[in-house]
């Protein structure tokens, strides 16, 4: 689950990590009284769950406060990769001396949390790791957490200046400590700024909680924006469905992550364009069938459905019963393809003959299929 | 023989009284798998499919001798569970649970470094061995003894190649689902070593997907120490950066963790990438092919003393026995 950069930034001020005060504000008029507080000039922050807000026009310094109402009503609203404004954050504007970067993120690879710091900061750490990785300081961070003298050699690899070190010291204590207390997968500040005035902050912050541990998070649950995200994406979740909205026209139904990536790639590879991942796991529960249909019937790109089911240890006549229950129950005007295969395949596929529904066994030739049937829908 | 599990297995279920634990218990016996005791605290002496259930790992180890253990208990509870089977000194964990907590994982796997258990899981479907034993979820009805080693992150994805596998007529020694999570106990790099080693293997499948760097490491091991013929193919080429595709450990971050990037590893180590899962048989019946034949060859030039006759097999140089095993010796196991 991705927090609203307001968000993560209430947890790095709740963990005593200094960051520049704000409010949010969702309508001109909300602007106009936050930014009242602080004195101009004042920056206007769209508050989006995806990246690259900034290059879309997201983020607006302004002196005045017509020129905040004409900001905060462009940005209030606007479209960034897909996803709507909803709120801003209306936060005073700092006198920057120098930028850096620290994030905690999961090393996958040696199985620990790792700080990352760098003195090339506000740009993508990715982006420095790929051009300049020797500006990039790496400590694993074991059970012990972040030993001060470990964080007192990342401040130096960041600041000269001691005063400066002095004050980051705590700062990336701090930052491990709360990726570590909020189950965070990600825990980033960027920049961490160096003001004219000699002050550390984090200006912008950002943090993905794992979705795993979300129940011993019962707080930071409640604070999922749901109008942040895809509607298709929201139904879903609450369904117990997995479900990711690309942009293509074969919608699928799978059942499995690594088998609907795989038919996702197939579509592709036979000249399709798929519309999404949908895994309805391992059951053959007809109301789950339906919340998929309903979902992906709710994307009015999609021209044809397939279903990829694999019977293992639900049995494929099981499977198409549910199907059947589902299909009977709505009302779907665009075609279908089912492919079934595994344990008891025949008795299913003779079952869906009967209603008039095409199942095959065979992987591909369900994909080129659904693809013609996509085509002539279109 | 086999890969970490065979004839000679004798599982511990953890959770065996739940919904699941009891279900595919049902199923590990109906394969034949020897399942000799059942944990659930709180519920000892009861039974569970005649197979007798106790309070703690510890005394289920030491009244029935198991020497596996098959976690099936609620994510909250599964890092306990695996704590648990680790001290009470069962070698082999399997842990279906999904759901568990990155924060965990990082504790188990802090825990069990220099510890002689070894984990395979979280959020997996276990592992087969055809005709002798199944720990965990698969369907037994799609495999078949055989020679072909398989190794996965995924479930349904396995079944699938799996199942065209035993229809092209080729079998398995050993299928694995090693998990779907960012952290798990056993990785491709593990069985790529194990399989290795295995006399009864010939030839391994290893099913990749989007995220981490895995599929990386594993190319790199190949090159440097696998002498068996591997296939490799990676699922997630359509899926979007940033987006968590149903596993938790399935996502490309930062632009790092591609399809395309992990078959470019793979196509670089001179394994064949699948294009689609249909291509994997025969990939597969070809490099056993190869290998066959260049033995062939091998031995009729030299009964015919023409060496000049000898077929290099396509692709991979012939090694010489001791040349081989003194790769297979190369062969790192992570300190486990």
């Amino acid at each position: 689950m991705n927090l609203h950069e307001y968000q993560s930034k209430e947890l790095f001020r709740a963990a005593g990590i200094p960051v520049p005060p704000g409010d949010v504000a969702s309508s001109v008029e909300e602007a106009v009284s936050a930014a009242a507080r602080f004195s101009y000039p004042v920056v206007v922050k769209a508050q989006v769950l995806i990246g690259g807000r900034g290059k879309a026009g997201g983020v607006k310094v302004v002196r005045t406060p017509e020129e905040l109402k004409r900001e905060a009503g462009r940005i209030i609203g606007m479209d960034i990769r897909g996803l709507k404004v909803h709120r801003v954050l209306i936060t005073p504007s700092a006198d920057i001396d120098r930028e850096y970067y620290a994030g905690m993120v999961l090393d996958r690879k040696n199985e620990t949390p790792l700080l990352m710091v760098s003195p090339a900061g506000g740009i993508d750490i990715e982006e420095v790791a790929r051009t300049s990785p020797e500006k990039i300081l790496r400590i694993p961070i074991d059970l012990r957490g972040l030993p001060a003298y470990r964080a007192r050699a990342a401040a130096r690899f960041l600041d000269k200046s001691p005063a400066i070190q002095k004050q980051i010291v705590p700062i990336l204590i701090r930052l491990a400590r709360v990726y570590r207390d909020q189950d965070a997968s990600l825990a980033e500040i960027n920049p961490l700024v160096v003001t004219k005035a000699g002050e550390v902050l984090a200006l912008d912050a950002k943090i993905v909680l794992d979705d795993n541990a979300l129940d011993r998070h019962p707080d930071l649950a409640s604070w999922r924006d749901l109008t942040a995200e895809d509607p298709g994406e929201v139904e879903a979740r609450e369904r117990g469905l997995s479900y990711v909205k690309l942009d293509g026209s074969i919608g699928c139904v799978v059942n499995g992550a690594g088998l609907a990536m795989a038919t996702m790639d197939l579509i592709q590879y036979h000249g399709g364009r798929p519309a999404n991942f949908l895994d309805i796991g391992g059951s053959s529960n007809p109301e789950k069938v339906e919340s998929a249909m309903n979902i992906l019937t709710g994307d009015s790109r999609v021209r044809a459905v397939l279903f990829n089911i694999f019977g293992g240890i639900t049995r494929c006549d099981d499977v198409a019963r549910g199907l059947l229950t589902a299909l009977d129950r709505l009302n779907v005007r665009i075609p279908i393809v089912i492919r079934l295969t595994g344990t008891n395949e025949k008795e299913a596929r003779e079952l869906l003959g009967k209603k008039g529904i095409m199942a095959l066994s065979d992987m591909d030739e369900a994909v080129r299929a659904v693809i013609a049937r996509a085509a002539e829908a279109a | 023989m086999s890969v970490l599990i065979g004839r000679n297995t004798r599982v511990v279920v953890q959770g065996i009284t739940g919904r699941d634990g009891s279900f595919h218990t049902r199923g590990m016996l109906d394969y034949g798998t020897k399942v000799v005791a059942g944990v659930t605290p709180g519920k000892g002496g009861e039974r569970v499919h005649s197979v007798p259930v106790f309070d703690s790992v510890q005394d289920a180890v030491s009244k029935t001798g198991a020497n596996c253990s098959v976690i099936y208990v609620p994510a909250a509870l599964a890092q306990d569970a695996v704590y648990e089977a680790t001290d009470a000194g069962v070698p082999l964990v399997v842990c279906i649970s999904e759901g568990i907590p990155v924060r965990d994982m990082v504790e188990v796997s802090a825990y069990l470094q220099g510890r002689p258990t070894r984990l395979v899981g979280p959020n997996c479907p276990g592992l087969i061995s055809p005709g002798q034993s199944k720990v965990g979820i698969m369907p037994g009805s799609i495999v078949k003894p055989g020679k072909v080693g398989v190794v996965s992150r995924s479930g349904t994805l396995t079944y699938e190649v799996v199942w065209q596998l035993t229809r092209a007529g080729l079998g398995q020694s050993t299928c694995i689902g090693i998990g779907g999570d960012p952290i798990v106990g056993t990785r491709f790099a593990d069985m790529l070593a194990l399989y290795e080693q295995d006399p009864a293997t010939s030839a391994i499948v290893l099913i990749g997907e989007i995220g981490g760097s895995d599929e990386e490491d594993a190319a790199l091991l190949i090159r440097r120490s696998i002498s068996k013929p591997v296939v490799a193919f990676v699922a997630g080429q359509t899926a979007p950066p940033g987006k968590r595709m149903g596993h938790a450990g399935a996502i490309v971050s930062g632009g790092s963790g591609t399809a395309q990037e992990k078959m470019a590893r793979f196509q670089e180590a001179g394994i064949p990438v699948a294009k689609t899962p249909s291509e994997i048989p025969g990939l597969i019946a070809a490099a056993l092919r190869t290998k066959r034949k260049s033995k062939l060859t091998l031995l009729r030039s030299k009964r015919k003393a023409k060496p000049k006759r000898r077929v290099a097999p396509s692709g991979r140089k012939p090694r010489t026995k001791t040349k081989r095993a003194a790769r297979a010796k190369t062969v790192r196991r992570r300190g486990r």
